[in-house]
C-alpha cells in the first residue's frame, strides 16, 4: 500500500500539465504493473466515466491491485501531495496576488495555458477531421456554442448532447455495418 | 443552495454535482466552474479566475486541483479541502464500483462506442474552456500572439509544457503583453 501511495505521489508531483504521460511511464515502464494494452484499456474506461480522468484511473488501478485499501492509497497519493502544494500557492496568491509584478507574470502564464489547451484541442480534433466525421464535428460545434458562447449550464447541455451523440453514433455504426 | 450563509455547503453541492457531469475531465469543466464561480456565486472576479487557472496549470498534479484554489478563495483551507473532495469522491466512488463490476477485461464493443460518442463532446467542451479563459487572458494582440505561439509549439514539438508556461510568465513580467 505504501508503495502504491508513493508511486502515485511521485507520478503526480512530476506531472506538470497533466499526469497521464507520467502515469504511463511509472506504471508500464518503471514498475511493470501493467502492459501498455492493459494501461490503455483501463484508461479508456476512466476516460468515459465522468470526472477527472486521472483520479478515476488511480481508483480503478488501486482497486485492482489492492481492493478498497489500494484504491484509497492510490487516490491519496495522487491528490494529497500536490494538493498541499497548491494550497501553499493559494496562500501566497492570497497575500501577494495584488502585486503588479505577480499580476503581469500570471497574465503571461494564463496566455500560455490557453495555448496549451488549444494544442490539446487540435490534437484531439485531427482524427475527427481525417475521418470526415461530420456528425461528430456537428456535435462538437453545438457543444462549443452552447457552453462557450451562450454560457448555458453544463448539466442542461449534457442532458441534451449526451443522448444525441449516442444516438448519432449508434445509427452511424449500424449504417456502416449494413 | 444558500451560498451566503454556508459557503462550504455551497462548495460541496456545486462540485459534488459537477463531479458527476464533468465529461472529458477537469479541463472540460472550466466554463462551468467559471459560470458558477464568477457569474452565479460571485466568488471571484474574471481576472482572479484566469490567475487561478494559470496557477493550477503551473503546479504539478491532476488538473482538477483548480477546484482546490477556488475552494481556498471561497473559504480558506476548509474550503479547499471540501471543494477538492467534493469534486473527486463521487466520481471516484463511481469508478470504483464500475471497475469492480467490469472486472479485468471486457472485450465488448461498448467501450469503443461510448468513447466515439463522448470524444466530440469533450473536444467541444475543451474548446469552450480555451475560449472562456482567453477572453480574460488575451486582451492585447501580443497576448493573442503568445497564445498562438504556445499552441503551435505545444502541438508541433515535444517541449515540456512547463517551459512554455514559464516563458509566458517571463514575457508577462517583462511587460511585453
Amino acid at each position: 500500500m505504501i508503495t502504491l501511495f508513493l508511486a502515485f505521489a511521485k507520478m503526480s508531483l512530476a506531472g506538470f500539465g497533466g499526469v497521464l504521460a507520467f502515469a504511463r511511464r511509472g506504471i508500464v515502464e518503471e514498475h511493470r504493473w501493467m502492459t501498455q494494452d492493459e494501461f490503455n484499456e483501463t484508461f479508456a474506461l476512466c476516460h468515459f466515466l465522468p470526472g477527472p480522468n486521472i483520479v478515476n484511473f488511480s481508483v480503478v488501478f488501486g482497486q485492482r491491485f489492492g481492493g478498497v485499501a489500494g484504491a484509497f492509497a492510490a487516490f491519496a497519493g495522487l491528490v494529497g501531495p500536490p494538493m498541499m502544494l497548491v494550497m501553499a500557492l493559494a496562500v501566497l496568491y492570497a497575500h501577494f496576488g495584488q502585486l503588479e509584478m505577480l499580476r503581469r507574470i500570471l497574465a503571461g502564464i494564463s496566455c500560455g495555458a490557453v495555448g496549451l489547451l488549444l494544442a490539446v484541442v487540435v490534437k484531439m480534433l485531427m482524427p475527427l477531421l481525417k475521418r470526415r466525421d461530420i456528425a461528430g464535428m456537428a456535435v462538437m460545434i453545438a457543444v462549443f456554442v452552447a457552453i462557450g458562447l451562450l454560457r448555458l449550464p453544463l448539466q442542461a447541455v449534457l442532458l441534451v448532447a449526451v443522448p444525441l451523440s449516442f444516438g448519432i453514433t449508434f445509427v452511424m455504426r449500424r449504417r456502416a455495418h449494413a | 443552495m444558500n451560498g451566503e450563509s454556508n459557503p462550504i455547503g455551497s462548495l460541496v453541492s456545486t462540485f459534488g454535482l459537477m463531479s458527476l457531469f464533468a465529461v472529458g475531465g477537469a479541463n472540460a469543466a472550466i466554463p462551468e466552474m467559471h459560470r458558477i464561480a464568477v457569474d452565479v456565486q460571485h466568488w471571484m472576479t474574471d481576472r482572479q479566475f484566469a490567475d487561478i487557472y494559470a496557477i493550477s496549470q503551473l503546479s504539478p498534479g491532476p488538473n482538477v486541483l483548480i477546484v482546490t484554489l477556488i475552494g481556498y478563495a471561497v473559504s480558506g483551507f476548509a474550503g479547499a479541502l471540501a471543494a477538492t473532495l467534493a469534486m473527486c469522491v463521487p466520481t471516484a466512488a463511481l469508478a470504483y464500483f464500475v471497475s469492480r463490476l467490469l472486472g479485468r477485461s471486457t472485450g465488448s464493443r461498448w467501450p469503443s462506442m461510448i468513447q466515439a460518442a463522448l470524444v466530440p463532446l469533450s473536444i467541444g467542451l475543451m474548446a469552450a474552456s480555451a475560449l472562456v479563459v482567453s477572453q480574460t487572458a488575451d486582451r492585447t494582440w501580443a497576448a493573442v500572439l503568445l497564445t498562438l505561439a504556445v499552441a503551435a509549439l505545444a502541438y508541433g514539438t515535444r517541449l515540456n509544457p512547463l517551459w512554455l508556461l514559464l516563458a509566458g510568465g517571463v514575457l508577462g513580467f517583462a511587460g511585453v503583453l
